[in-house]
């Protein structure tokens, strides 16, 4: 099977998904499938920076809740809110791209950069959070504190504010963007551009004796990556119309490396798969009281790192293909580029 | 390609199939009960690091439903407590919430437990028309008419607790307090009663939730030399300073009264040596001696043994939510939320274990009784009451009679 | 004079709280390069055994000096076993599950032993500085961190297990081919700063809020003191906690607690910046 004939696929089965669920599911249903989709659009940042870009940010929540910020903050004050939208990609793009900078150019090592990330989102809800009471407003926005934003308004149809999404064109939109996020990536994989990408990560030495300048490259990677988690952000805030600044916390910024890493490091499907299922297995344990929820994300990811290091998808990938995977360890698999 | 697709719904099948297998024991259970019953939501964070604050409520609300189940529930139809544990999350707030209205489509729902969780979710209420009951202690001014918030507000226990402690300790009050919307408003609060009763504010300090070294600031306060130190500390990682003051000696030199502290087992956790002399003011203690509240928490002890965490404002406030809602539906005779709101509109009360317990229907706030009360021997001491105390400050900036189509949350200017 | 006297045995407190809640982190760190992100929830194990153990009716010292080191170093012992060894070599691996395990250890504990514990108040009492009363247990707190300090550093520099552990260090291979198995050795050291973490925990804990979830309180500053002291493991430690207990401690006292915060992540960030190996990374390079 070709890359090409794999592409195809993966867009077919994402537009089958984007009209068929509205079909089958309820308004529940669709609303639950659209906050996991927000995920997802997260998930695939981290899963493309540190997948193909081999760089381990622990602070990609960071990103994410800035794009939240941004359009909560921009459609408060513009109305129609496809200048927001637009915008919740484009600051944290910007702050990534500042970040990078500093830390690609400081040839800072892989562990620092793990620091600095974590750092980062820290900082952020340490700040957000204090940004309690009148004198902390943007326009007509107040940034709440720990409270956050409630009552944010909805993607409208652009260009007309009195005409708001509803659940289902919502759900649209949402899905729609993850379907062009992934083309994108798949894009920018199969360019030069994305092969010189994997060939740093594979050997950072080699690709500077061949005359790259890693630091750039590593900084673009991180960049994009920055600008979709923004925009998963901005989903995340339309679905639920609020952000808080729990949205930084450690808690999340962990979940999403669970989420990559149990799908799969160094594919594209990994990521979405491994957030629709943990996800949907975090919202199921809330409906019990038999297990605490620590206990079983935290048994999922030691048993994934110790048994599955490689992740689901290629795991499975692996089984279709029926080739002996003798290769221990995720770099070595994950050095195909494949969705 | 097929391939994937199948490993895809293959993937999800089985994971579903698996976790159904795994979890829907308890699901199955619930959802197995007569089709006719009444459902009615509880969203509360029973793990993570708000869980310490909702095991009490949790188990109360559990309590009130089975009581009136027992008494031949509402309209002729049992209760069904639908229950989901929020885990500290905020998107498993709005994820439940629209769950209970979407799916389960329940009658009302109780819960919520920081501002945060309250302001995710109440939108989600109001957007699919479900009656919402928040049963907290927070820092006052929601105008929702969809909302009915049954605990205290700075109103009706600040302003005893600070009078009280300038009558008693003298005028120089150290405000310290936790750096979010709750504790910077209650320092405001604090702050203008402190005025109001003739004292003075020598320095309010704000300390981020994970804040567990307090040597600097106990030595600050030192240099200042207040009467009294007014602490509206929260989290158990704040409790270290209760600790640490202990550990300097500083217990008995200078008084502490708050409001925050022994809400959620601290009472119980810390030492003696380290709580004593405390002073509170909620609207519950568990040691209230009146007939209401004695029968109260032995039917909680009962039935959730002594290992439940202390019985505080927050579990006595989600009780007497629950009935305040079983009262307005009997009155109205429906379970239809707008009817329902009207009929507690009425000033509808009910008698609850902190006494009388009134909606106050130009907030949807509550008129209630507010206690003062001293920590000693890991038990609080309560030595004086303010029957029917109304939520004067929420009244000053919203009037639900005159625009009952507001839904926000008011920053209440605190004039000084 | 007073208050400067104060102010000075304040940040030798702050400091020695981070020696104690890094020292254990270090020690992995510094001899396996893995970053256990699970440290917080060692201190914590520690605090619980401490606590549970003296409600228990256990002596208060034998509790804290004595069982809660041996249990959480029980503990990390089968923790290497059981995932850590098979993870070496793998760094942002280990750094995963570690972090699995934090989640799983809070979850287990939450169930156990509920949301909140009944804690034990510090023994000793206050004392003065001209007329300001200071806490006594602090001062037990700083001879704690000192011992532990030096004795980490006499058992590395003058023992033969230290200075197996050193050539581990430096070279796995020939310290194999010598005799010294480094299977073992990592074994031994991950037991050692298990240990570590459940001493501090254990002394910790008559001063903290101790709950489940009071290690991730802990583990940004214990991460942040490692990462900035670099490879040595006693000097850098040292001299981490030195730099950001101070200017964290003065911070906090001359302007309010968060700017002391942001002071010490803006202190560490800066030094990432200029140090990027950690301060003994190029300063003091042949210490421990």
């Amino acid at each position: 099977m070709t890359g090409w004939a794999s592409f195809v696929a993966m867009v077919a089965a994402g537009l089958a998904l984007l009209f068929g669920l509205p079909m089958v599911f309820d308004l529940f249903g669709l609303l639950q499938m659209t906050v996991f989709v927000a995920m997802a659009v997260l998930a695939l940042s981290q899963g493309f920076i540190w997948g193909y870009g081999g760089v381990m940010s622990f602070g990609q929540t960071a990103f994410f809740g800035l794009g939240g910020y941004t359009y909560a903050v921009a459609v408060l004050n513009m109305g129609d809110s496809t200048v927001p939208v637009l915008l919740s990609v484009l600051v944290p793009t910007l702050f990534a791209a500042l970040l990078g900078y500093f830390m690609f150019y400081g040839r800072i090592s892989d562990a620092y950069i793990g620091v600095i990330t974590l750092t980062v989102t820290v900082i952020l809800f340490n700040v957000v959070n204090s940004t309690a009471g009148d004198f902390y407003t943007i326009g007509n926005a107040a940034l709440g504190g720990f409270n956050g934003m409630p009552s944010v308004p909805p993607l409208n149809v652009p260009g007309d504010p009195s005409s708001p999404l509803d659940p289902e064109q919502t759900w649209y939109a949402a899905m729609g963007a993850l379907i062009l996020v992934y083309v994108l990536l798949r894009m920018i994989l199969a360019s030069r551009f994305g092969r010189v990408v994997v060939a740093i990560r594979e050997n950072e030495t080699r690709a500077q004796l061949l005359g790259y300048d890693t630091r750039l490259y590593k900084l673009v990677v991180f960049a994009i990556g920055g600008g979709i988690a923004g925009l998963g952000g901005c989903l995340y805030t339309n679905w639920g119309s609020f952000i808080s600044p729990t949205v930084f916390g450690l808690a999340a910024s962990a979940q999403v490396l669970i989420y990559v890493l149990v799908g799969g490091l160094g594919t594209l499907l990994g990521p979405i798969l491994g957030a629709f299922g943990i996800q949907y297995l975090i919202s199921l344990i809330g409906t019990q009281e038999a297990v605490n929820a620590n206990l079983v994300l935290g048994a999922i990811l030691v048993v994934f790192v110790l048994l599955v290091p490689q992740g689901v998808v290629p795991v499975v990938r692996g089984l279709f293909r029926r080739v002996p995977n003798g290769r221990r360890g995720r770099v070595a698999e994950a050095a195909v580029v494949e969705p | 390609m097929h391939e994937f697709r199948l490993s895809r719904r293959g993937l999800l099948q089985s994971g579903a199939t698996l976790a159904g297998g795994a979890l829907a024991a308890p699901l199955v259970a619930r959802h197995a009960m007569a089709a006719d019953t009444i459902k009615v939501g509880s969203l509360l964070d029973l793990s993570g690091p708000i869980g310490s604050s909702g095991q009490a409520m949790h188990a109360t609300i559990q309590l009130a439903v089975a009581e009136l189940n027992a008494s031949g529930g509402l309209l002729g139809r049992q209760i069904e407590l639908v229950n989901y544990d929020t885990q500290s999350t905020i998107q498993l707030y709005s994820q439940y919430a629209q769950q209970l209205a979407l799916k389960d489509k329940v009658a009302v729902v109780h819960g919520g437990i920081t501002s945060a969780s309250r302001e995710a979710i109440r939108p989600v209420f109001d957007r699919y028309a479900t009656l919402y009951f928040y049963n907290v202690l927070y820092e006052g001014g929601v105008c929702d008419r969809d909302c009915f918030c049954t605990g205290t507000t700075p109103a009706q226990t600040v302003n005893k607790l600070v009078p009280y402690a300038l009558d008693t300790w003298g005028k120089k009050a150290y405000i310290i307090a936790a750096d979010y919307n709750y504790g910077q408003i209650t320092a405001k609060w604090m702050g203008k009663y402190v005025r109001d009763g003739g004292g003075t504010v020598q320095a309010t300090e704000f300390f981020p939730l994970d804040v567990t070294e307090f040597a600097a600031t106990i030595s600050k306060i030192q240099q200042a030399g207040p009467s009294v130190v007014l602490s509206a500390l929260v989290g158990s990682n704040h409790t270290a300073f209760y600790r640490q003051w202990a550990a300097a000696g500083m217990k008995g030199k200078i008084p502490i009264a708050s409001t925050t502290f022994g809400l959620v087992n601290e009472i119980a956790t810390i030492a003696p040596s380290e709580s004593d002399g405390v002073v509170t003011s909620y609207g519950y203690y568990e040691e209230l001696s009146t007939p209401a509240s004695t029968a109260f928490t032995q039917a909680v002890r009962a039935k959730f043994g002594n290992d439940l965490p202390y019985i505080s404002e927050l579990a006595a406030a989600t009780y007497e939510g629950f009935k305040l809602w079983a009262e307005g539906v009997k009155k109205a005779g429906s379970l239809d939320r707008m009817k329902v709101t009207e009929a507690l509109e009425t000033g509808l009360a009910v008698d609850g274990p902190s006494g009388k317990v009134t909606i106050d229907h130009a907030t949807h706030h509550v008129v209630r009784n507010a206690y003062l009360a001293k920590a000693a021997d890991r038990k609080w001491e309560v030595f004086k009451s303010y029957p029917d105390q109304a939520p004067a400050d929420t009244a000053a900036v919203c009037d639900l009679i005159k625009d009952p189509k507001m839904s926000k949350q008011f920053v209440i200017d605190v004039k000084t | 004079m007073a208050l400067t006297g104060l102010i000075l045995f304040n940040v030798a407190n702050s400091i020695a709280v981070l020696v104690l809640l890094s020292l254990g982190l270090g020690v992995i760190y510094g001899m396996m390069k893995i970053i256990n992100l699970a440290h917080g929830e060692f201190l914590m194990l520690g605090a619980y055994t401490t606590v549970v153990s003296t409600n228990a009716g256990l002596n208060l010292w034998v509790a804290m000096l004595i069982a809660a080191p041996v249990a959480v170093g029980l503990f990390g012992l089968l923790v290497e076993r059981l995932f850590i060894r098979f993870l070496y070599g793998r760094m942002i691996d280990t750094m995963l599950a570690t972090w699995g395990l934090s989640l799983a250890v809070i979850g287990l504990i939450t169930t156990i032993f509920g949301n909140t514990v009944r804690g034990v108040a510090a023994p000793f009492g206050g004392f003065a500085i001209g007329g300001y009363q200071t806490s006594l247990y602090s001062l037990f707190v700083i001879a704690v961190a000192a011992v532990m300090a030096a004795g980490l550093w006499l058992v590395l520099r003058f023992t033969r297990f230290g200075l197996i552990v050193r050539a581990t260090m430096q070279n796995p291979n020939m310290a194999a081919a010598l005799g010294a198995p480094p299977p073992q050795i990592y074994m031994v050291t991950f037991a050692l700063g298990s240990a570590l973490a459940g001493l501090a925990g254990g002394v910790l804990a008559p001063v903290s809020g101790v709950s489940p979830v009071m290690g991730s309180a802990f583990i940004a500053r214990a991460f942040i003191t490692v990462l900035g002291g670099g490879p040595a493991i006693v000097t850098g430690t040292g001299l981490a906690s030195t730099l950001f207990g101070g200017i964290s401690e003065v911070a906090t006292f001359l302007t309010t607690p968060v700017f002391g915060q942001v002071a010490l992540l803006l202190a560490a960030l800066i030094m990432i910046r200029i140090l990027p190996q950690g301060i003994t990374g190029r300063l003091l390079r042949r210490s421990l």
